[in-house]
């Protein structure tokens, strides 16, 4: 007799459960909150690929995806960098619907340098300085259609900016 | 105190392209200085541009990023006279923000 009233009451507890969130969503508070905690996540600084020492791990931890070399990604930098500190960079790209470009340099204690959040109506375009410790790999990922592409380029380095 | 950005914002009628240079030490954490010791890091992780209360441009930076960052980039739209925000927080949570007009 016991059980089947736990029974009982544990189904009942159920149904109040699913009343309740079917009521949540009538009321268009769930439908309302998950983009908004999509995009929050969205939004939030990238610290634990600004953490990683090499490329690979600094892309993983960034896109959790690996990226393929594509010639629509164009890089514009010199061959010899005289200065480590201030190495002129910018990269743009022929493919559509573009949504981040991020630069790296695979000898640099960190390797991720930036990456940049292009909204839809923000050109696939981006300049920018960044330092390089020595003579090594950049590489612009270009973050499209939830796709990754990417262009690298060895710059020689003269006098390194990371310390030393 | 003098704003840390300067930014100049030229619409062409069709798009906006927008340069800015900004005065931060973005101190890496792997330099010594003259006594050996290492500087701490310090440097801006975001900077946003916003027009018409959008972001149009989002910069997440790590120590890599040159002392004193340039950055350019353009967008679609974006009027002459119309207010272009530009923002910037640090890793110590020190802020700056300027509003520019578009020219």
């Amino acid at each position: 007799m016991n059980i089947t009233t736990s029974e009982f009451s544990g189904t009942r507890r159920l149904v109040l459960k699913g009343a309740g969130v079917a009521a949540l969503i009538g009321l268009g508070v769930i439908p309302f909150d998950v983009p908004q905690a999509l995009a929050a996540a969205n939004d939030k600084y990238p610290e634990e690929a600004f953490k990683q020492k090499n490329e690979a791990d600094a892309i993983k931890a960034l896109y959790g995806k690996t990226a393929e070399p594509s010639d629509k990604v164009k890089m514009d930098a010199p061959e010899i960098a005289e200065n480590g500190a201030v190495v002129p960079i910018s990269a743009t790209t022929t493919l559509a619907d573009v949504t981040s470009i991020s630069f790296l340099a695979s000898e640099n204690p960190i390797s991720l340098i930036a990456t940049y959040r292009i909204p839809a109506g923000t050109l696939p375009s981006v300049a920018n300085r960044i330092k390089m410790a020595k003579t090594s790999n950049v590489t612009v990922i270009v973050e499209a259609g939830g796709k990754l592409y990417s262009a690298s380029k060895e710059i020689k380095v003269t006098v390194g900016g990371c310390g030393g | 105190m003098a704003s840390s950005i300067r930014v100049r914002a030229t619409s062409n009628g069709d798009t906006t392209e927008v340069q800015a240079l900004i005065q931060h030490p973005m101190d890496s954490g792997f330099v010594k200085d003259a006594k050996g010791e290492i500087i701490p890091p310090h440097f801006i992780q975001v900077l946003t541009f916003e027009y018409d209360g959008k972001p149009v441009f989002v910069a997440d930076w790590g120590g890599g990023v040159s002392k004193d960052p340039y950055v350019k980039f353009a967008f679609k739209g974006g009027k002459k006279g119309d207010d272009l925000t530009v923002s910037w927080i640090d890793n110590k949570g020190a802020t700056d923000t300027t509003t520019a007009k578009i020219q």
